[in-house]
């Protein structure tokens, strides 16, 4: 297990990595501006990527570095310039009609924070888990994940619904290197891919909903209902 | 034998979806949708009967038949091949030749796909294959373009991607209470993690198994996650309607029957089966509620999907020889039946250019033949003799008696009666009340035929079991409940 022999510099570099994640992920709920949730899911990419590299250095996994650099490609580089794109011909820039307040929003995340943080302790509690590494990893993921729900509960917009999902995989991405670190290198690889092809999908959505729905605010998708 | 017969199921569509970008002509994407439909399922049979000769691996261990797989297999093809069938004629009535090569060849992908999630032998390989049906059959939901499509296909993209990524989370904790017992690198396969998973930390795997239960339960349609389900089982075309519910759903459901059985060798506790049974139970109520005050044809019949998944997930979550087998003759049933309400549906749809049930009049006397054949599939689904599914939701409901859900087999009980009256009602209004001054267009042979097609199995199979079905479905609840394999 990686996670049971670090060296505290290691241990604390994960941390301050998978730290520095959760409070991007806190960025994108606090802003209303759909540049910044874009910058900031690009930077916790980049973020991403650099841990799987520490991982692959101070766990001797030296397929993650291939891992690390698809990671910044993909997820640092592509889906956020595909993102760009649909934005900037949407010429959407802003969040206008938002369930929660932003800062009501961080407050419900925080609690998400919380909770996920008293799921994670107890798991690890009932594993013996001596590294709170794992615990943490494991805390982050879930964190991410209340997050990147919440995200899509109170946004309309679609961009905004596509990067909440971005984040939801991007906090089990995270959580993934950390815990499970000698995962398939096919299986990693193909996630990665199957992310892009999501992304690619959704521009094409976005053009027939604006195209045939006239909108991309998900207030104006209210046909189907009963 | 077997290896070559998998590669012609899965070949089969790859190769008339390439057909269909190559030469982009409707006419030939039709034949070669068709043609491949039927060579899948002319496949799909031995497939099935071998598979009972125990599992077949593949590829590195990637790829593996087993009867489990082969026999949602064999339903996803049947399916298949009654709705190529339909789609001939039924996608002329929309008067969009030039795009439907694009439809065909989606139409084979969305197979494929399918077929792809039943062999997938890796837990998270199994997960990318499930999210591939999502991708390819969104733009399939979304055919038709109107706004209201789009707007099913948008949801659809959204609420599943969302909650498979659950089952994500709960793959990759799975992955970690297996590194706990097999070291950091293996092989995710099911068998793997069912032998390992007594040495795993029992409240670890409950919490995987819960996530990737609300996960993959999200692309079954058991509510509360169902929310997709209607609107994109509405808005697409009749065909596809037919695939996603009778050939996706239970290569969703497949999952969660996989990851059951590594539970129940984990002997986590009841709380997981008790869960699947909830799950069951709601999506019966949501589909009863909503099936009594429906006025859309087809998402009558979506919501009628809803409620026979919770069904399915009820014969699973009780569990013992007769809910396994009960469930999966369920999922035969089923497949065949609700493939013949949504032809049926999208027939009356077109010739009466209405999609609401309060202004469809006089079926039967304008179609006196489907009109028959689509009233006797509405005795069908609701449960009734003499049809496959009285058979198979029987035998369920025995299984929930002999166990401790006793309380549940009479909820479900009083819920399949509302729906029978609910369900009945509505046909009632469509057929006998009087009728308005409506112009119908008829309907070509290609869409009345896979009626009859659907309807006369069903109606042997509830006639009588055949002993080859039933000691095929017997081999694979023994093998699920670990006793030999």
């Amino acid at each position: 297990m990686l996670t049971t022999q670090l060296d505290p510099l290691a241990a604390s570099l994960f941390s301050l990595m998978a730290i520095a994640s959760l409070v991007l992920a806190f960025v994108m709920l606090g802003s209303r501006w759909l540049n910044n949730y874009l910058y900031a899911f690009a930077l916790e990419s980049w973020i991403i990527a650099a841990l799987s590299a520490s991982v692959a250095y101070y766990g001797g996994y030296p397929e993650l570095y291939l891992i690390a650099f698809l990671t910044a490609l993909f997820r640092g580089l592509v889906l956020p310039f595909l993102i760009w794109r649909i934005m900037r011909r949407l010429d959407v820039s802003r969040e206008l009609h938002e369930i929660l307040q932003p800062s009501s929003a961080l407050v419900v995340g925080a609690l998400g924070v919380v909770f996920a943080l008293v799921v994670a302790y107890h798991i690890g509690d009932s594993m013996g888990l001596a590294s709170r590494v794992a615990v943490l990893a494991l805390t982050v993921m879930l964190s991410m994940k209340l997050i990147g729900f919440l995200m899509l509960a109170v946004r309309r917009e679609a961009l905004s619904q596509i990067l909440g999902l971005l984040v939801l995989e991007n906090g089990i991405f995270l959580g993934a290197q950390i815990l499970i670190p000698g995962m398939p290198l096919l299986i990693e690889i193909v996630i990665l891919f199957d992310l892009l092809i999501i992304v690619a999908c959704f521009g094409v959505l976005i053009q027939y909903l604006v195209a045939n729905v006239g909108s991309t605010s998900s207030r104006d998708l209210k046909r189907l209902v009963g | 034998m077997a290896g070559a017969l998998l590669l012609t199921l899965m070949l089969a569509p790859a190769v008339a979806a390439l057909g269909c970008i190559v030469f982009r002509q409707a006419r030939i994407a039709e034949w070669l949708n068709l043609g491949a439909a039927s060579v899948s399922f002319a496949a799909a049979i031995p497939l099935t009967m071998l598979s009972a000769g125990g599992p077949r691996h593949y590829w590195a261990n990637y790829i593996v038949v087993d009867m489990l797989g082969a026999w949602v297999a064999l339903c996803g093809a049947i399916v298949y091949l009654l709705a190529s069938i339909y789609a001939v004629g039924y996608m002329r009535l929309l008067g969009e030749d030039e795009k439907l090569w694009g439809f065909y060849a989606l139409f084979a992908l969305f197979a494929l796909t399918i077929f792809a999630c039943v062999v997938m032998n890796d837990a998270g390989l199994y997960w990318i294959a499930v999210e591939l049906t999502t991708l390819v059959s969104t733009f399939l939901v979304g055919f038709e373009r109107a706004a209201e499509s789009i707007e099913a296909a948008w949801k659809y993209i959204i609420i599943v991607s969302a909650g498979i990524s659950l089952a994500l989370l709960g793959t990759v904790l799975f992955y970690w209470s297996g590194s706990f017992v097999l070291g950091p690198t293996y092989q995710m396969t099911w068998d793997v993690l069912r032998e390992a998973a007594p040495r795993m930390n029992p409240q670890l795997v409950t919490l995987s198994f819960l996530l990737v239960l609300v996960g993959y339960g999200t692309k079954v349609g058991l509510a509360p996650m169902h929310t997709w389900l209607p609107d994109a089982h509405s808005e697409s075309p009749a065909p596809i309607s037919a695939m996603l519910s009778g050939a996706l759903l239970n290569a969703a459901m497949l999952g969660i029957v996989r990851y059951l059985a590594i539970v129940d060798s984990a002997g986590v506790g009841p709380l997981t089966r008790t869960t699947l049974v909830a799950f069951g139970i709601a999506s019966l109520l949501v589909g009863t509620l909503f099936i009594v005050r429906q006025n859309g044809v087809k998402r009558l019949m979506a919501y009628s999907s809803v409620e026979h998944m919770g069904v399915i997930a009820l014969g699973f979550g009780f569990g013992g020889p007769l809910g396994v087998i009960g469930a999966l003759y369920h999922m035969l049933n089923h497949s065949l039946n609700k493939s013949l309400m949504f032809f049926g549906a999208g027939n009356i749809m077109r010739s009466l250019g209405s999609k609401d049930i309060s202004s469809l009049r006089g079926v039967w006397i304008r179609f006196p033949v489907q009109g028959a054949l689509w009233l006797a599939g509405a005795v069908a689904i609701t449960g009734a003799p003499p049809f496959g599914l009285f058979l198979s939701e029987l035998v369920i409901l025995r299984a929930g008696l002999t166990q401790s859900f006793a309380w549940a087999v009479y909820i479900t009980l009083v819920l399949l009666i509302v729906i029978f009256v609910g369900f009945l009602n509505h046909f009632r209004v469509m057929y006998f009340e009087p009728e308005e001054k409506q112009s119908a267009a008829p309907v070509s042979a290609w869409c009345v035929a896979p009626m009859w097609l659907s309807l006369i199995p069903l109606l042997i199979l509830g006639l009588w079991w055949p002993h080859a079905i039933w000691d095929h479905l017997t081999a694979i609840a023994r093998v699920l409940s670990g006793a030999g394999s």
